[in-house]
């Protein structure tokens, strides 16, 4: 019986869904999510395990003897099995793999083959640049594309609208690499406006040590605006390169979603008995418009994380994108491999949170 | 009087317009303007990708003119240094690079790269998904959930990521990338168009795409699994196979071809991505991702015409498809048109 206001999903109560659906809901999907984050893992161990080319002879090198590569490989455990010792000599799950999940699961990700640093201190320093990336991104999308939709949508037929719906198409066509690219030699070279890459200028970036990574912030909490206001000026270009995509999709989303609720019969009673054009459109209107634009904005954040890569690479921003690459062109097993699945697992758990915060807003949705 | 009864009906039937699914789309999509946008774009970038090597013949291996290192379009020189340089005003609409090769022919040739690239990545994943999704949605049980399971999981990658992983692991000298390739290597005129690396980027990408024609598939499949016209096939005893070909994979046609326009258009840039990245085709062949990693290092000294055309390029093919896929999701499916 209980399960029955669930499945329907429909609840009659002012205060969204009960609470005991939103959270059956909540355990339902966080228990889908481990078979995914295995599979994930399970995938890029897979397919990284395929990569020609022995790590061990990377790292030291043409001229090493057989000797050391052996014992590298020991210490790298590259000398075991793949997924199951059947030899008869080790345990039958001393193998690579399992040696692989175990770490994850104590959040031991390895040594980087290259550096011999720990990926995990590494990962901890690269991942603030991102966020303050993707989030700075986000932010300029959601705010610029929300407010070119809502103008399209209120002025529907005019040049406004017209240029909205051209710049939505460009918008989803442009590589962002090519922006950045554009951009750097329009804002960095031409008019000088903006730095061309890095996230400080090296007068600022000297011996700082950032409190939360995300400078722009750090700035402002350590009482020094010189270097948030630096930060900021690195930071601007690539997060509005980075934002174009995602910004053409929200303004198209936010269009159409405001056309459909103007035309609602509430819209026109709240009209009709008087009320003024600007509580119309901001109280009854964009509120219930909403809830599909934040839906997208939420669902953005994937691109934008693949984004991100081919954006730090162009501005030379130090993220996690640009260390993947190197690890990728260095052969870093251990960080190609920690690095990828970070960015899957995030991407993987922020979907899972824009589905259940829908679910929290819109009690319509069904739980199934 | 029967002759009479008999003949009227069949004289309203062919008075009717003769109407078929198809050609009802294609007015729909000639009548819709981005459609009809979309559709003379593609037309004309697929003509000049056939036909550029027959027109401009290029050889980027022998391509080289130091004389004119970096510079900038020709119609924006000025006459002393046009006659200095020995150019005319057309002759390098686009500019130089930095060996001196005329961007304009370059940014042409990369083309028929894109294009076959775009093809044979989405062929590729409309092929294997559709197979996968059918499979999915016809047999059920375990099988199905294995198949989404996996789907789910290749959906959850930033596809961009996971493209790297796969080109990575698929170069070297003995994988099976690189043994399909050198089988290949005696098709004709492939050479021409494809690197081993550009290669293992296009079924990278190919690959990637896969769950999203697999979902497509297998939605139309348990749609119509139940439906009574499979029903009765099963009854008269009609294979399995039959049915899933000819009964039901007809029925998914229509929204695997928007989604593959539309897919050709992220392959595009994906193909470019993995190529600006140095994963993809290698210089000196002109495709336009590579040719934008070329570029990197001249921005900041102000070449700007060195970066711009290859992503215009870029650019206007995707956008072509993008507008063509539009076009037709409208035309094959009025109900979704808002």
């Amino acid at each position: 019986m209980k399960g029955e206001g669930c499945r329907l999903g429909w609840h009659p109560s002012p205060f969204g869904p009960p609470v005991l659906c939103m959270v059956r809901y909540t355990i339902r999907r966080l228990l889908a999510l481990i078979p995914v984050l295995f599979g994930i893992s399970f995938l890029i161990f897979t397919v990284l395990r395929l990569i020609p080319g022995d790590p061990a002879l990377a790292m030291l090198g043409e001229r090493a003897t057989p000797q050391q590569l052996a014992q590298i490989r020991a210490q790298l455990g590259l000398d075991k099995k793949l997924f199951f010792d059947f030899s008869g000599e080790r345990n039958v799950f001393d193998t690579q793999y399992f040696g692989f999940m175990r770490q994850l699961l104590t959040g031991d990700l390895g040594t980087s083959i290259v550096r011999r640093t720990s990926v995990r201190i590494e990962l901890g320093q690269r991942f603030p640049a991102t966020l303050e990336l993707t989030l700075a991104a986000l932010l300029i999308a959601a705010i610029v594309g929300m407010a070119i939709g809502m103008i399209a949508a209120l002025r529907r037929g005019s040049a406004v609208d017209a240029g909205s719906t051209i710049f939505a198409l460009i918008g989803v066509s442009i590589p962002i690499f090519w922006l950045g690219l554009m951009m750097q030699y329009l804002f960095a070279v031409n008019l000088g406006w903006l730095p061309v890459s890095q996230r400080l200028d090296t007068q600022f970036s000297r011996g700082f040590q950032g409190v939360t990574g995300l400078y722009v912030l750090d700035g402002l909490l350590l009482g020094r605006p010189d270097l948030a206001w630096n930060a900021l000026k690195h930071l601007l270009m690539p997060a509005i390169a980075l934002a174009t995509v995602p910004m053409a999709i929200i303004a198209r989303m936010t269009r159409s979603a405001m056309l459909e609720v103007l035309s609602q019969d509430y819209v026109r009673t709240a009209k009709a008995k008087g009320l003024r054009n600007r509580v119309v459109i901001t109280r009854h209107a964009l509120r219930n418009a909403l809830l599909p634009v934040v839906t997208i904005i939420g669902l953005q954040l994937g691109g934008l994380l693949s984004g991100a890569i081919l954006t730090e690479t162009v501005f030379s921003w130090p993220g996690i994108g640009t260390w993947i690459y190197a690890g990728v062109q260095g052969r870093d097993y251990p960080i190609v491999q920690s690095g990828i699945i970070f960015v899957a697992f995030v991407f993987v758990i922020v979907n899972l949170l824009v589905d259940l915060s829908y679910a929290f807003l819109d009690p319509r949705i069904q739980h199934r | 009087m029967a002759t009479a009864t008999q003949t009227a009906p069949r004289r309203i039937e062919t008075e009717r317009p003769q109407r078929s699914l198809w050609g009802d789309a294609w007015r729909r999509l000639i009548g819709s303007s981005a459609g009809r946008v979309g559709l003379v774009m593609s037309v004309l970038l697929i003509l000049l990708a056939l036909l550029i090597q027959v027109v401009m013949p290029y050889n980027p291996a022998r391509d080289r003119n130091l004389r004119l290192r970096l510079q900038p379009p020709s119609m924006l020189m000025d006459e002393t240094t046009r006659t200095r340089l020995k150019v005319d005003t057309w002759s390098q609409p686009f500019g130089t690079d930095e060996l001196g090769r005329n961007l304009f022919v370059r940014v042409l040739h990369g083309a028929p790269i894109s294009l076959t690239v775009g093809i044979f990545s989405v062929a590729f994943a409309v092929v294997f998904g559709s197979l996968l999704g059918m499979v999915a949605g016809y047999v059920g049980g375990w099988i199905d959930n294995v198949a989404v399971g996996i789907m789910d999981i290749m959906l959850a990658f930033p596809s961009i990521l996971l493209a790297i992983a796969i080109t990575t692991a698929a170069s070297g000298p003995d994988t099976l990338s690189t043994r399909i390739f050198n089988a290949l290597a005696g098709v004709p005129g492939l050479g021409r168009v494809l690197d081993q690396q550009l290669f293992n980027a296009m079924i990278a990408v190919g690959i990637v795409e896969i769950p999203i024609f697999g979902r497509i598939t297998r939605a139309t499949v348990i749609a119509l699994r139940n439906q009574e016209f499979v029903t009765a096939a099963r009854a008269t005893g009609v294979s399995g196979n039959r049915i899933l070909f000819r009964h039901i994979l007809p029925n998914s046609l229509a929204p695997l071809l928007v989604q593959a326009t539309l897919t050709m258009a992220t392959a595009i840039i994906s193909v470019a991505a993995l190529g600006f990245l140095g994963l993809g085709a290698q210089p000196p062949r002109p495709e336009w991702g590579t040719m934008l990693a070329g570029a990197r290092d001249y921005v900041t000294q102000g070449k700007w015409w060195y970066p711009a055309f290859p992503g215009l390029a870029i650019i206007i093919t995707v956008l072509a498809f993008n507008l063509l896929g539009d076009g037709l999701r409208d035309a094959l499916d009025p109900r979704l048109k808002k």
